[in-house]
């Protein structure tokens, strides 16, 4: 391997996310509160740059800062993931932020602040990567939970999320301790080498707390409890930016320390991974049932959704990581496009949000009600959508690692699921219609109507992301 | 040509069923009665053309489509014309044509009058479909059809709860019936490989004598093959043990009654059986059973039909009696004289019932023989035409020559072959048959002499202690049209059917018995009928001893003669003699307690059983531990976690602890291991 210190052109986004955060900074201190939009446009267009750079730096496996951070096909993809979910949620807050009246250019500069500490955490290859981009990412996070200030629910949210995620922060230290204690060495490769045939039961220690550190981040039980609270105070735009690229950051840190830090003990973080994912799949199946807030069921849906993940995960192996890996991309998909919907419930100037609000939606805004149709059935797994086939290729991933019981349960848990994803159609279809919602934005509709269109087609051409994922999920074995 | 004959009616059926709302009553009426006028014309010409005048010895196959192909099996749909078929397209067309005809009187102020056409019209494509199949699956297709209409036009006056439930039992009785004429479909496959005619003839002689082995024990395969086709038959033709749903049929209105239940559908046994005649021959046992079924339902239905006082009943046993006749002659091996009684029957009992619809028509609905009386004067065609149906049916005639009343030749004929006939099972058979018609004679005149005889009784008197509540409860309100209560003689329409029919009844016997059962036989039949070399029954049957060919006579004459004494000389003496009798008369009266026995042995356990699949079982068991019982348990456990999410952030972060403390010692548990 080519350990450099440094090597520009593998760090190239990050530099560019950087140095223009620091403009930014720079603009809006100068400017002041006039240059909020322009803050946002710059923010937004800043996001676009590195994605595309990103995707067009094909280069070949980069490592640099002696060894701390890795550039391959997995860190490119994740991190796009992560890019889009914070370019599309920064799109979607500029009307929420405008009528809610609590813009300033400060929560752009945030989330790409978040942004960057995630492009750190996926590319992280050492313990002090990690938890250097994890932190970035978490600080920024919990500022913008709090964003609207004068809200209580929102300070609350903000406040517990803090605490609970500083608690995170330290379980995860404590088995980065831990790990480096008996293994000698804080890098993912060295510690693969060094637990190699024996793995004493410090090490095991150390990796339970790092998982249940991560397993915070990625709101998998029991470490969710955090999360319809935190995703219900929010403001909506801020919920979906939860919902959606930390998310990325998170699952995809994980896949990397479990594959690239741990291959030799993959009997027991399985025997964990196992456990959250089917308590993190029942959870979100069974607690979702009896919400009326929508944006807290959609809490309960990224619970469930991240159990399904980690069936992919828990098999081990270049096709489960593939599943993953599909999984979190359509996942993403389908997150934005429900929230774009979310942001679309607007009644006289006010956002609601609760789901007796849609009722009987197919009358008064009939493609509204198509467009979210269509994302509850994919979110339930129902073929042809893409949710069905992000499903299908964790669950045989898990079936071909010989883990039936996992795919049995998971299978039970989505059929559970479907019902409280099916009840909201029923609502939008079946119910005498409430007040019509005003007109949405210009940008929600297109997200909505976009993400619609890539799910109900992803199924005539899925090769364009599978090859990628495939790609992305061989470059980590 | 024979297209026309049998897809005429299909038109009708379509554009009456589907636009009879668009193009109206009468047109609807038109659209399907002139059709069959044409119908009922080609199938005289066809029946002279090939039965009369012909001369080809091999029955003529016209293909239409293959219906379905599957290995061995292949299914065309494809018209089989031979004598028998034209023989039963003369009955059916006929009869069909007067009785849509008669309808348009009959029915004139039903206002679904499109729906009942299309109905008739349908019935009529089915039963030509029927009797024109040239293999069994075809002829199955015609079966249910049949069935269908039955049960449609049964339950034609569906606000009525009585014509449900006769519907019901009608269609669940035929499926009895059917699931064995199915198995024998399934056991001729197996046996011969095929299922269309020619083959199956062809390798039925092959066959004969072999065995298969079920319930542990080998049968003979032929003999249980016709049995079981003899099963579909005893389900449609009504016959002993499978007879409880005809005088139920009776529900329906009265053209339907005469059309369906006496003239033409529930002959389709008697012609299945002519039909597979060559396997039949060849299966005397099962032969055997046909005789003894044949003579059981004759005298058991003529027994019953003495006591029934609503008018149309008595007729439906007499015809549930007669298709007794019928098998008996089928069944001692003279197929053409089951035909020929079959092609007589349908005159006369048509006429019966028709003559019955035009004195229900006359009486306002009323039923109850009880209430009737006297009407000689006031509706005298009516009177003339049900004579002439009673003496064909009562069968008059001089013996010793074929000259007489159709009934009078075709079935003498039968008992004379009963008395002839070697077959085991013949003499008790002869002996039904010859005490049912005395029976026979006596309620048809009974029939006669309280409906046109007599004083008018009034309309309330009868309602006593009987407990036979189907026909004076008969209200099917038509009674608002401003008549007063004397009866009418009903329209021309109506009268002119019955008068076509009375001709037929008078000279069908006298015309048509030489080519039928006589000397013609050959040259008629043309092997559509086929005779082993020792079945020599037609020959038998003219030695019979001149006592056996008076018999019949005597009866007839007996009967008459009781009927006059006991319902004009002394009218106080049949309710002595049911009074002197309790027991004979409650047991006539109940139908030999059938239906409650049914009702007990069948009915009763089939709904217990059902209550408990679906009480028990759907309800409890699958509903209770599957769906309901599932979902219950979700929302329990959506409600037990959602109390998990108090919103204080000290339980929160307990829970990420014991979460990560939970995980240490699975694994300090799992290492000590």
């Amino acid at each position: 391997m080519n350990v450099t210190a440094l090597s520009l052109p593998t760090v190239l986004p990050e530099f560019i996310l950087a140095g223009g955060i620091l403009a930014l900074v720079l603009l809006g201190a100068l400017r002041g509160e006039r240059s909020v939009w322009m803050v946002t446009e710059i923010a937004v267009a800043l996001l676009g740059v590195v994605l595309i750079v990103l995707i067009a730096n094909h280069g070949s496996k980069g490592v640099t800062f002696y060894g701390a951070f890795t550039d391959d096909a997995f860190s490119r993809f994740m991190k796009a993931l992560a890019l889009i979910g914070s370019l599309v949620t920064l799109v979607l807050s500029v009307d929420f932020m405008r009528k809610e009246k609590i813009a300033g250019f400060e929560f752009p500069i945030l989330i790409l602040l978040a942004t960057l500490g995630m492009m750190m955490l996926i590319s992280a290859s050492d313990f002090i990567a990690l938890y250097l981009g994890l932190e970035l990412m978490s600080l920024s996070l919990y500022v913008v939970a709090a964003y609207h200030r004068d809200d209580a629910r929102a300070s609350e949210a903000g406040l517990k999320y803090f605490v609970l995620g500083a608690l995170s922060s330290g379980m995860l230290l404590y088995g980065a301790s831990l790990i480096y204690g008996f293994a000698g060495t804080v890098s993912f490769a060295g510690v693969a080498v060094a637990i190699h045939g024996q793995a004493s039961l410090g090490v095991i220690f150390g990796l339970v707390f790092l998982l249940a550190g991560l397993a915070f981040k990625i709101s998998a039980v029991p470490f969710h409890m955090w999360t319809p609270d935190v995703y219900e105070g929010a403001p909506t735009p801020v919920t979906a930016f939860f919902a959606s690229a930390p998310k990325m950051a998170a699952m995809a840190v994980l896949v990397r320390v479990v594959t690239t830090a741990f291959p030799g003990v993959e009997g027991e973080w399985r025997q964990v991974i196992v456990f959250i994912s089917i308590a993190s799949m029942a959870l979100g199946s069974f607690a979702a049932i009896g919400q009326t807030n929508i944006k807290r069921l959609m809490a309960y849906s990224s619970i469930g959704h991240m159990g399904f993940a980690l069936v992919g995960l828990a098999a081990g192996t270049t096709d489960g990581v593939h599943g993953v890996i599909i999984y979190m991309s359509i996942y993403l998909l389908m997150t934005l496009g429900t929230f774009a919907a979310i942001l679309s419930m607007q009644r006289d100037g006010h956002y609601v949000e609760n789901i007796a609000d849609l009722a009987g939606l197919a009358r008064t805004n009939g493609p509204m009600a198509f467009f979210l149709g269509a994302m509850m059935f994919s979110l339930a797994g129902i073929p042809p959508l893409a949710g069905f086939f992000a499903k299908f290729y964790v669950f045989a991933a898990a079936i071909e690692a010989n883990l039936f019981a996992l795919a049995v349960i998971g299978v039970l848990c989505s059929v559970v699921g479907a019902f409280y994803y099916l009840r909201i159609v029923k609502i939008m279809y079946f119910d005498e219609p409430a007040k019509a919602f005003d007109q949405a934005g210009i940008a929600a509709r297109v997200v909505l109507a976009l993400s619609t269109a890539l799910i109900i087609f992803y199924a005539i051409a899925p090769a364009p992301l599978t090859d990628a994922a495939m790609a992305a999920a061989k470059s980590l074995f | 040509m024979y297209h026309l004959i049998v897809f005429l009616p299909l038109l009708g059926f379509l554009i009456a069923g589907l636009f009879g709302r668009q193009i109206g009553d009468r047109n609807a009426e038109l659209v399907t009665t002139i059709p069959l006028g044409l119908c009922a014309f080609l199938s005289w010409i066809a029946f002279f053309m090939v039965g009369v005048f012909g001369h080809d010895d091999h029955a003529q196959v016209i293909d239409i489509a293959n219906w379905m192909t599957s290995g061995k099996l292949a299914v065309a749909w494809a018209l089989r014309v031979d004598t028998l078929t034209v023989v039963m397209l003369v009955v059916v067309t006929t009869v069909s044509f007067l009785v849509h005809v008669y309808s348009i009187g009959y029915m004139a102020e039903d206002p679904a009058r499109p729906r009942f056409f299309a109905y008739l019209s349908l019935f009529t494509f089915a039963m030509l479909m029927l009797v024109t199949a040239d293999n069994l699956v075809q002829m199955f297709f015609g079966w249910e059809g049949v069935g269908l209409a039955s049960y449609l036009l049964i339950g034609f006056w569906y606000d009525r709860p009585s014509a449900n439930a006769a519907a019901i039992k009608a269609f669940i009785v035929n499926r009895v019936g059917d699931f064995g004429f199915a198995l024998g479909i399934f056991l001729v496959f197996t046996l011969t490989g095929s299922v269309t005619f020619d083959a199956v003839f062809g390798a039925a002689p092959a066959i004969a004598g072999k065995t298969i082995h079920v319930f542990g024990a080998d049968f003979d395969a032929l003999t249980i093959t016709c049995l079981l086709l003899f099963m579909g038959a005893m389900g449609k033709s009504a016959q002993f043990l499978l007879h409880t749903w005809l005088p139920d049929a009776m529900e329906g209105p009265t053209p339907v009654s005469a059309l369906i239940h006496a003239a033409t559908m529930v002959t389709a046994g008697v012609f299945m059986v002519a039909r597979l005649s060559p396997l039949f021959d060849l299966a005397p046992v099962a032969l055997s059973v046909v005789t003894i079924v044949g003579g059981t339902t004759a005298f058991f239905a003529a027994t019953v039909g003495l006591v029934q006082n609503d008018i149309k009943r008595v007729i439906a046993y007499s015809t549930c009696s007669q298709l007794g006749y019928m098998f008996v002659g089928l069944g001692v091996g003279g197929y053409s004289l089951g035909i020929f009684h079959l092609f007589t029957h349908a005159f006369f009992k048509a006429l019966l019932f028709l003559g019955a619809g035009s004195v229900i028509h006359a009486m306002h609905h009323e039923q109850d023989m009880r209430n009737m009386g006297g009407l000689r004067k006031d509706i005298p065609f009516t009177y003339w035409m049900m004579l002439i149906g009673t003496l064909a049916l009562t069968g008059v005639g001089i013996p010793f020559t074929s000259i007489g009343f159709a009934g009078f030749v075709s079935k003498d004929a039968i008992i004379e072959a009963a008395y002839a006939s070697q077959r085991p099972g013949a003499v008790y058979a002869f002996l039904c048959v010859v005490i049912a018609a005395g029976f026979t004679s006596f309620y048809s005149w009974r029939l006669i002499f309280m409906t046109f005889f007599g004083e008018r009784r009034s309309m309330s008197d009868a309602h006593g202690a009987d407990d036979h509540g189907h026909a004076a409860a008969d209200d099917h309100a038509h009674d608002d049209h401003g008549h007063d209560h004397t009866p009418h003689e009903s329209p021309q329409v109506m009268l002119v059917p019955l008068a076509v029919l009375a001709l037929g009844a008078v000279i069908a016997g006298l015309a048509f018995r030489h080519v039928f059962i006589g000397g013609g036989f050959e040259g008629f039949w043309k092997g559509a009928l086929f005779l082993g070399p020792d079945n020599k029954i037609l020959e038998e049957m003219e030695t019979a001893p001149w006592l056996v060919s008076l018999l019949p006579t005597l009866m007839m004459l007996g009967g008459f003669g009781l009927a006059y004494f006991m319902y004009i000389v002394q009218p106080a003496a049949p309710r002595a003699l049911a009074a002197a009798n309790p027991i004979l008369y409650r047991f006539l009266l109940n139908k030999w307690y059938f239906d409650e026995f049914y009702d007990f042995l069948f009915v009763r356990p089939a709904f217990w059983i059902g209550n408990l699949f679906w009480k028990g079982g759907d309800g409890f068991i699958i509903d209770g531990l599957g769906p309901d019982g599932v979902s219950a348990r979700v929302l329990d456990g959506a409600r037990n976690v959602v109390k998990l999410q108090s919103g204080y952030i000290y339980h929160y972060a307990f829970a990420m602890l014991i979460g990560g403390a939970a995980f240490v010692t699975w694994f300090l548990i799992g290492g000590i291991r």
